[in-house]
C-alpha cells in the first residue's frame, strides 16, 4: 500500500514497456500452524513475550504439559496441550497454538462501540487501539474464539497484533522466527492456504489420517491465521476450537435489526409528541367551572 | 400522607413533598446521564456525546456508578409512592377512555387519584426496566468475570440492555413531553411543589376532592 506512491506506471519517451508494469501485488497475509509438527516446546512464547516487552507469566501444574490455563493481557500466544483419545484406543497428545486468528469478518470489531479502538489493515491483520479502547468489554461478546483480554490495570483490552509493528516493516512475526520445528509459516494468504492444503493431502495420503485438513472457517470469512489438524472433523479436541465459529447471533441482532428499530423508535416518539401538541395542544384547566362552584376567587 | 397540609395557606395545593422533588431529581438528573452516555455507546452517530461528557473511557466508567445513583433513587421512589401506585377498579375505564384523554377531551376520563393510571405505568415501567437493567448491567460492568462456559449471559446482557433502555426512552418522551408541555404548571409541581387549586381539580379530581373532605373533617 504504502509502495503505491512509488510505482511507476507510465514513463515518458521510454522505448518499451514500464519496468514492472503488471505486477499484482497480495497484502492479504497469513500464519500457518502445522499443528502435526508442533513439538510443544514454547518458543514461540518466549519470543512473543520478548518481542512485545511482558514479562513470562507464573506457571500453574495440573498434571499436564499445560503450563497456564489460558492466554492472559500481557501473554497473547499459548500453546494448548490436550491428551486426545483415538477411535483405536491410542493416545494423542494435541498441541495447538492458541491466539488471535484474525478474523476476515471480525465479531470483537463488530461489538466495539468506541471510534477507531478497533482496526483492520488491509493486509487483513485485525488489531486494537488501546488509545481509543474506552474498556467496555464488548469486544468479548464479540469474539468467537475467546481471544480479548482485559488489563485490569489499564483498564482496557488487549491481543496478539500478529506483529502488525514487524509485518509493517517486512518482517515476519516473532512467533514465526523462534519455531525450531518449521510448523509456523507466514506468507500471503494464497501461498499458505496452499501450503496448508499440500501438507493435509500429504497427511491424508502417506501419514495415515484420513480426516487431516485445513482450518480456515467460511463463518468469519476465513481467518488470518490457520490451522493445520490431523482431524478437521473434531476441531474441538484442540483445546476448544469452534466448529463452526461465527459473530454471535446476539451481536449481529444488536448491531444490525435492534440498533435500527431503536432509533427509528426514538424518532418516531420525539417527531410523535411533537405532532399531538400542534394537533391537539395542552390540556386546558379547568378555572371557570371552580370559580362557579366557589372554590377559587 | 394526610399528615402534610396540603392545602396551603396561600390557596394553592402542595402537589409534591421537598423528599419527594429531590428524589424525583436524584433519578431524573442520573437518567439523563446514563441516557446520554448510553446512547453514546449504542450508535457511532452519537459516540460524541461521550467526548462532550468528558471522554469516553470516562463516560464507560461512570456510566455504571451512576447506575448505582439511579436505582437508589428508584428504591427510594419505591419506598414513597408504591403504596400509591397500586391498581384500581377505576384504573380499566380510564385506560377505555385512553383516547380522549390522548384528545385532550377531559370532561370524558373518569377522575383521578393522586396519580392517574398513567403516571401507575410510567412508575411500575420505570421500576421493573431499572432491575432489569441493573442485572444485565452487572454482568456487562465485570464482562472479564464472566467465563467462558457462561457466556450466553453476556450474550443475553447485550441484547437486554439496550432493548430495556429503549422501553425506558418511550416512557421518558411522555412523560417529559407531558410534564413540560402538554400539562402546564407539572414541571412547577416537581420544582416549587405546588400547584393551583384549579390544576388540582382538573388534572386529579378525586384526589383534590379528598383533600377538601379531609380538611373539612379537621
Amino acid at each position: 500500500m504504502s509502495q503505491a506512491s512509488t510505482e511507476i506506471i507510465r514513463i515518458s519517451a521510454h522505448a518499451g514497456p514500464v519496468p514492472g508494469a503488471g505486477i499484482d501485488r497480495e497484502f492479504q497475509v497469513c500464519k500457518l500452524v502445522d499443528t502435526t509438527t508442533c513439538i510443544g516446546c514454547k518458543a514461540c512464547e518466549v519470543a512473543c513475550l520478548e518481542w512485545n516487552g511482558y514479562p513470562f507469566s507464573e506457571t500453574t501444574f495440573a498434571n499436564t504439559y499445560q503450563t497456564m490455563p489460558e492466554t492472559t493481557w500481557n501473554y497473547w500466544n499459548l500453546i494448548k496441550f490436550n491428551e486426545h483419545e483415538r477411535a483405536d484406543g491410542s493416545l494423542m497428545l494435541l498441541m495447538r497454538k492458541d491466539q488471535c486468528m484474525h478474523c476476515e469478518d471480525p465479531g470483537c470489531l463488530a461489538a466495539c462501540p468506541a471510534d477507531g479502538a478497533i482496526v483492520q489493515y488491509a493486509n487483513g491483520i485485525v488489531d486494537f487501539q488501546e488509545a481509543h479502547c474506552i474498556g467496555c468489554g464488548y469486544c468479548i461478546s464479540g469474539c468467537p474464539f475467546n481471544i480479548p483480554r482485559f488489563s485490569p490495570a489499564a483498564r482496557k483490552v488487549f491481543k496478539c497484533t500478529l506483529c502488525n509493528d514487524r509485518v509493517s516493516q517486512g518482517l515476519e512475526p516473532a512467533c514465526i522466527k523462534a519455531c525450531p520445528t518449521g510448523c509456523l509459516h507466514f506468507g500471503t494468504k494464497t501461498e499458505m492456504k496452499e501450503l496448508a492444503e499440500t501438507r493435509a493431502q500429504q497427511l491424508r495420503d502417506q501419514s495415515g489420517f484420513p480426516d487431516a485438513g485445513v482450518y480456515d472457517p467460511a463463518g468469519v470469512s476465513g481467518t488470518h491465521v490457520i490451522y493445520v489438524l490431523h482431524d478437521a472433523k473434531n476441531p474441538e479436541a484442540y483445546g476448544g476450537l469452534p466448529k463452526d465459529p461465527h459473530i454471535p447471533w446476539a451481536v449481529q441482532l444488536w448491531k444490525k435489526p435492534l440498533k435500527w428499530i431503536g432509533n427509528l423508535g426514538i424518532i418516531a416518539g420525539v417527531v410523535g409528541v411533537f405532532v399531538h401538541y400542534l394537533r391537539f395542544g395542552p390540556k386546558v384547566v379547568r378555572e371557570d367551572e371552580l370559580r362557579s362552584h366557589g372554590e377559587i376567587k | 400522607m394526610s399528615r402534610e397540609p396540603y392545602l396551603l395557606p396561600n390557596g394553592r395545593v402542595l402537589r409534591y413533598t421537598f423528599r419527594e422533588r429531590l428524589v424525583h431529581w436524584l433519578a431524573g438528573v442520573s437518567y439523563v446521564y446514563l441516557l446520554l452516555t448510553g446512547l453514546a455507546f449504542w450508535s457511532p452517530w452519537l459516540f460524541w456525546i461521550a467526548v462532550v461528557l468528558g471522554s469516553p473511557t470516562i463516560s464507560r466508567a461512570f456510566h455504571p456508578w451512576i447506575g448505582i445513583v439511579f436505582l437508589i433513587a428508584v428504591c427510594l421512589m419505591y419506598s414513597m409512592w408504591a403504596a400509591q401506585m397500586g391498581e384500581t377498579s377505576a384504573d380499566k375505564a380510564w385506560w377505555q377512555a385512553i383516547g380522549h384523554y390522548i384528545r385532550n377531551e377531559d370532561r370524558q376520563v373518569p377522575s383521578a387519584d393522586r396519580f392517574n393510571p398513567g403516571q401507575k405505568l410510567l412508575f411500575w415501567g420505570f421500576f421493573w426496566n431499572a432491575i432489569v437493567l441493573l442485572l444485565s448491567g452487572l454482568i456487562l460492568w465485570f464482562p472479564q468475570s464472566i467465563p467462558w462456559n457462561l457466556r450466553f449471559l453476556h450474550l443475553a446482557a447485550v441484547l437486554i440492555h439496550p432493548i430495556s433502555t429503549l422501553l425506558t426512552i418511550a416512557l421518558f418522551i411522555i412523560h417529559v413531553y407531558m410534564g413540560t408541555a402538554m400539562e402546564r404548571g407539572a414541571f412547577g409541581s416537581v420544582i416549587r411543589g405546588d400547584v393551583s387549586r384549579a390544576w388540582a381539580d382538573t388534572h386529579h379530581h378525586s384526589w383534590y376532592q379528598q383533600l377538601l373532605r379531609d380538611s373539612a373533617r379537621k
